[in-house]
This record gives structure tokens, sequence and C-alpha cells, in this order.
């Protein structure tokens, strides 16, 4: 007789749990954005967080995207080539690194690069009660500490899904151009007529910069929320990872069909 | 590190992404061959565009002389309202006409203007009278199809 009953509570603790999870989440970024102005008053902080985001994920995200590239070159032009259409090899590696790849891809590689050390970087601070200390000295730590990582975060990530997709674009033509002899005239010239400013890169970048908030957003919050030991911190890192990837794919499917769908 | 390099470093990785920006825009995108002379429009009247966008392009002679503007229905008169954002530089003879047309076999459609022989040139706002529509594949061969029935309905019984 108890077996049902208890099932059914704990259902119904799971579904109170997670939905005061997502209404917690929701008041994290009000708390955020009412907190912004300090990221006009005190700039330098915000570009701290860029450097310390940004420049140091400049180099993985170059790296990656020329390997992308050059797998893009390769892959387009075998089933290209197939079809005997392979002067349309830049529009293919255009289209999908600004529409998909590029800022997706980056999303990816920033929840992993940077989301995690401001989750774990946030998570030690309140371990080691360095969060608790600043609110002792009357300074709030939300505003100090997590609205210029925030910020940061959000400039960074188009910065890197922008060029992101130039490398890889660069690495479809060193494939496909100098290495395998596409005409050059050709890949550009489709590739200019084929991509539009305003539906196809403009659109990737609202596309990164949705991401850039989403990926920051999961870091801080877990960071946030990680309970204040060695294990809490661990979990909270690998949860950033999970979550932030899982919510870029879901958000990319959902943006796709939104700017790209008729 | 100091704050000065690491204005610098940002300052720097910014700039990296507005140059990347740039070259999306102007050599992967179309920007550059956005043109902003002063344009003046016209409209046309179809009676099917077919499968034609708005910014498609407006070619005559096959060079790019304007981009479709805006594509619209009128229902007084069951046909298709397109607007042609034409560049000041190209005049054209108040009797030219537009027709839609295919580039390639599967390729975009776009308005080709062949030009007229009136002195008297396009103002701007005035309407194309001559205007050819879309060829629609489908209705080509049920016309192609219901044709060659007629005829051979039509002929006797060779008995």
């Amino acid at each position: 007789m108890t077996g049902p009953v208890q099932a059914l509570s704990a259902l119904g603790r799971w579904v109170l749990t997670q939905v005061s999870g997502v209404g917690f989440f929701t008041r994290f970024l009000g708390a955020l954005l009412a907190r912004s102005g300090i990221a006009v008053s005190r700039p330098r902080l915000v570009s701290q967080q860029v450097h310390f985001i940004g420049n140091y994920s400049l180099l993985i995200i170059i790296v990656s995207g020329m390997f992308v590239g050059f797998v893009l070159g390769l892959q387009g032009y075998y089933t290209l080539n197939r079809y005997g259409s392979e002067e349309a090899l830049g529009l293919l590696v255009a289209l999908s690194l600004v529409r998909e790849l590029g800022p997706v891809v980056t999303a990816l590689l920033f929840a992993g690069r940077a989301g995690t050390s401001l989750t774990a970087e946030i998570g030690l601070m309140k371990a080691g009660e360095q969060l608790a200390a600043m609110e002792v000295m009357a300074v709030d730590p939300m505003r100090r500490v997590l609205v210029p990582r925030f910020w940061g975060g959000i400039i960074a990530m188009p910065v890197l899904a922008a060029v992101f997709s130039m490398v890889g674009i660069l690495g479809g033509w060193v494939v496909g151009v100098l290495l395998i002899g596409v005409d050059a005239g050709a890949f550009w010239s489709q590739m200019q007529n084929g991509v539009d400013v305003w539906n196809d890169v403009a659109n990737g970048v609202l596309k990164s910069l949705v991401f850039g908030v989403t990926v920051t957003l999961v870091a801080l919050y877990e960071g946030w929320q990680a309970r204040a030991t060695p294990e809490g911190v661990a979990r909270a890192t690998t949860r950033t990872v999970v979550v932030g990837s899982l919510a870029v794919l879901g958000l990319d499917f959902l943006l796709t069909a939104l700017m790209f769908g008729n | 590190m100091s704050r000065e390099k690491t204005d610098f470093w940002v300052g720097l990785f910014v700039l990296l992404g507005a140059a990347a920006l740039v070259f999306l825009a102007l050599r992967a995108g179309n920007l550059s061959s956005f043109s902003f002379a002063p344009t003046y429009t016209l409209t046309a009247n179809f009676d099917n565009i077919g499968g034609l966008k708005a910014r498609a392009p407006v070619k005559s002679a096959g060079v790019v002389v304007g981009r479709v503007g805006k594509i619209s229905f009128d229902d007084k008169v069951f046909q298709a309202v397109v607007t042609l954002n034409l560049e000041e530089g190209y005049q054209f003879p108040k009797d030219s006409s537009a027709s839609i047309l295919t580039s390639g076999l599967l390729g975009e459609q776009y308005v080709g203007l062949s030009a007229g022989s009136e002195e008297e040139n396009f103002a701007d706002g005035s309407k194309i009278r001559y205007t050819q529509s879309a060829v629609v594949l489908e209705q080509l061969i049920s016309q192609f199809l219901y044709g060659t029935a007629e005829k051979q309905g039509s002929t006797p019984p060779a008995n």
C-alpha cells in the first residue's frame, strides 16, 4: 500500500524541485540584470573577464575552426564531386559554418573551456567562504563577482563565433582551392551569391549571442548553486558542461526553426 | 598582468572579432554587391510570379540593374504586384517590358527588363505595362498534353 503512495509523493517532490529550480534560475537572471549597472560604471571589471574568458579561449577556437573547415572542405568536395558541382564547395562551407557550426561548436567549446572555469572559480570562492566574506564587508558578491563574468561571457562569445566561422572558411579554402584545386573564383563567387548578410551572417551572430547568454548563465548559476564541498564543485562543473551543451543544442534547433523556417 | 596590458589584449580580441565579421560580410557574404546608389521605383503586375522572391535581382541584358522590392497581391485584378527598385543610373524607355525568367534550368528566378523604343523614360513610381509571367513547368506540360490529346481526338479514325 505504501509503495505507490511513496512513489507518487516522490514524483511530486521531484516536480516541485524542478519547477522551483526553473523559478530560481529566472530570478537569478533577473538579479544579474538588475545589478548590471556595474558593467557600465566599472568597465575594467568586464574587460578583465573578456580577457580571461575570450582571449584565453582564442587558441582552441582557432585550431578547432581550422580543422572543422578542413573536414568540411574534404567531405563537401567528395559529395559535391559526385554531382559535378564542386564549385558550390565555397557556398556549402560558408553556409554550414555561418549558420550552424560556427555558433554551435563555438558554444560547445565555450562551455567546456570557459564555462567550467567560471563554475569552478565561483564554486571554490563559495567553498572557501570568500563570497560570505564579501557580504560581511558589505560588498554584494553577485554584483562584484557574477555580473562582470556574465557580461564578459556575453561579449566574448559572438567574437569567438565570428572568428571560428572566418577561420573555418579559410580552412575550407585551403583544402578546397589550394590542395584539391577547386577554381578559386567560383569558390568565392558562389559563396558571395549564396550567403546573405542579414539572413545568414546576422542570424548566426544573433545565435551566438543567445548561446553566449545561455552558457554563461548556466555556468554562473551552477557555480552559485554548488554545494560548498570539493565534491559539490566537481559536480557543478560537470553539470555546467552537460546542461550548457544540451541547452545550446536544443536552443539551436528552436532558433533554426524560427530563423530559417520558411 | 597590468591593467593597460589587459586592456590592450582585450582591445585586440574585440578588433579581431570585428575583422572576422567584416570578412564574413564582405568576403563570404553579399554585402559588397549591395549598392547604396539611389534608386527609383517601378511597379509591374504579373499573372503569376512563380518562385520570385523579394531582393531577387532585376537584370537587363544580363546585368544587374536593380532589385525586387516588395511582392504583394492585388485582389481587385487578382494579379501579383511586384515593386522593382532600379538604380538611378539606369533609365529605361516607357514601353520596356518585364518578364520573370530563370537563370539556368534550376536556378533562381529574376526579373528581366528588355528595353522598348519610346523616347520618354520611366518616371519614379510608374507602372510597367508589358509584362510576361513566370513559366510554370506543370502548366506547360499539361498544355502540351491536352494539346496532343485534342489533336488526336479531332483527327478522324484512320480506318
